[in-house]
């Protein structure tokens, strides 16, 4: 491998890195997809539940036991299983965050 | 023309009457740091893509909202207002905390042309407006022509499908018709603007009529071959109102007969009393006349990481005017997603950075089946990389088991923070 391609394996490597791991906003844009019903950044204009401010180990085991029927729910437990367990961590820390 | 200086006059104008969000907000434009994104509609996308992105970048980023109307009215919950459970006033946000909390600069006005090589664009009252990106939400057009007697008859025949006057209008024909009328709706062929809509105002109005004039019909006429959300929970709904509703589906109208409201069909001509028909529709004017990619001359074709129409740097298309990814539907809720994907891969690209390369969007719809029991159907919507598109997570989502009234309540509550979510 020469200098040059060396240097292009390097600046893929970071390009992706920084895509993937390093963009700081990744929960707060996924807990953005919660807001729609739980309110901007998870403070409830009313009538759903708040998730500003909740202990995330809370928030983590309410959306397991929904996703595996343990809490019974209308609609999160369909809506729980299209999110991966990394993604749900991000979101709960995200609004465990909020003040 | 508007320039810089006026914008920058009319921007510090806003955050002097505002909260400090607007100030910082200020202070951030008066060094031009943060960019000048132009948002194209104010409906449930456009009006999240432009408090997204000033909460986001906490101000550093200017945003001019354009939008025709001076109020935002929701086309979800609409059909309450039809079906006389709710009024207008309650379907009705105002744009002020977009201006006063949020420090947008909200323009009533209409936009006519996008020159993405200049990356202006050009208003009918405003002259031209200079911006860095631009996000267009412009919702979808009425392919009028396309049912002949229709085009210029829109008072005798509503739409209803966009919600404001026509929503008053409708309800008024329904109010002045006769106990044994007849009321007939067209569904356009799929894909249409909020997939379960027509089949919750059938609902709706049916529930109206049974306690008002229960002699009358409701005739849904569905240019589709069968119901084409929620079939079952729908179908379950029909049968409770038996006798009133009757459900046709490949009904395809051909043409109408305003003066008459006679509804033509291949093989059948209608007389109605209340005749409301939803053309066939297509991504708003804007997006067909600004020479965008279409697919099927129709719906926008976009790169689903950044929702840039394909070829076309800069220029961003949200909500209902896309070509849809596979079961995506264009509802006001999976609009709200996507402004605030735009929302965050514009300020990505403002700063230099990569947008997130993996987006995931959701959707929720409740439908009324009477004036208090609901239905939903609800998805998720994870970017797959190889298909370049999102796609529905499997064993995600679903329906209700059955029309229900607590889920009534969460309607209702969706409704209030979603519009608080866009605009407050």
């Amino acid at each position: 491998m020469n200098v040059k391609s060396a240097l292009a394996v390097l600046c893929l490597a970071g390009i992706a890195g920084f895509a993937q791991a390093q963009d700081p906003n990744i929960g707060r844009n996924l807990a953005a997809t919660c807001a729609n019903c739980h309110g901007t950044n998870g403070k409830s204009a009313g009538g759903m539940e708040s998730l500003a401010g909740e202990p995330k180990e809370k928030l983590l085991q309410k959306m397991a036991d929904y996703r595996s029927g343990d809490k019974p729910a209308s609609i999160m437990h369909q809506i729980t299983k299209g999110y991966t367990d990394e993604q749900l961590d991000l979101i709960a820390a995200y609004f465990a965050a909020q003040k | 023309m508007l320039n810089r200086r006026d914008f920058l006059k009319s921007a510090g104008a806003v955050a002097a009457g505002s909260s400090l969000v607007g100030l910082s907000g200020c202070a951030g434009m008066g060094k031009g740091s943060g960019g000048h994104v132009v948002v194209v509609g104010g409906g449930y996308g456009g009006a999240t893509v432009a408090k997204y992105l000033r909460m986001w970048s906490n101000g550093s980023v200017n945003v001019t909202l354009i939008e025709r109307n001076t109020t935002f009215i929701s086309c979800p919950m609409s059909n309450l207002v039809i079906g006389g459970v709710k009024q207008m006033q309650d379907i009705t946000v105002s744009y002020d905390n977009l201006k006063s909390k949020w420090g947008v600069r909200v323009i009533t006005d209409e936009v006519l042309s996008v020159d993405a090589a200049k990356r202006t664009v050009t208003t009918a009252a405003n002259g031209t407006i200079a911006y860095d990106r631009v996000v267009l939400s412009p919702g979808v057009d009425f392919m009028t022509d396309s049912i002949a007697g229709l085009s210029g008859n829109e008072e005798l025949i509503p739409h209803a499908w966009k919600a404001g006057p026509q929503t008053i209008l409708l309800r008024k024909q329904l109010e002045d018709m006769k106990d044994g009328g007849v009321f007939a709706i067209q569904i356009p062929k799929a894909p249409y603007r909020c997939p379960p809509g027509p089949y919750e105002r059938a609902c709706v109005i049916a529930n109206y009529l049974r306690q008002t004039k229960p002699k009358s019909k409701v005739l849904v006429l569905d240019a589709n071959p069968e119901i084409t959300s929620k079939k079952g929970l729908f179908t379950k709904a029909f049968d409770s109102y038996k006798g009133m509703i009757e459900y046709r589906p490949n009904s395809e109208l051909r043409a109408v007969d305003a003066k008459t409201r006679t509804a033509e069909l291949e093989f059948d001509k209608i007389k109605t009393d209340v005749l409301n028909v939803i053309p066939p529709m297509r991504a708003g004017d804007i997006a067909t006349t600004s020479g965008l990619p279409l697919i099927n001359n129709r719906w926008v074709d976009i790169d689903w990481i950044t929702y840039e129409a394909k070829g076309v740097p800069g220029v961003h298309v949200i909500g209902d005017a896309l070509f849809p990814a596979p079961t995506m539907p264009k509802s006001g809720h999976m609009a709200n997603q996507h402004g605030k994907v735009v929302a965050a891969a514009i300020l990505n690209l403002l700063a230099g950075e990569a947008p997130y390369a993996a987006p995931v969007v959701m959707n929720t719809c409740y439908s009324f089946v009477d004036d208090k029991n609901v239905i939903h159907v609800a998805s998720v919507h994870q970017y797959d990389a190889e298909k370049k598109q999102p796609m529905p997570v499997a064993g995600a989502g679903g329906v209700s088991a059955a029309a229900n009234e607590i889920e009534g309540k969460f309607a209702l509550a969706w409704a209030q923070n979603i519009w608080a979510d866009m605009l407050s």
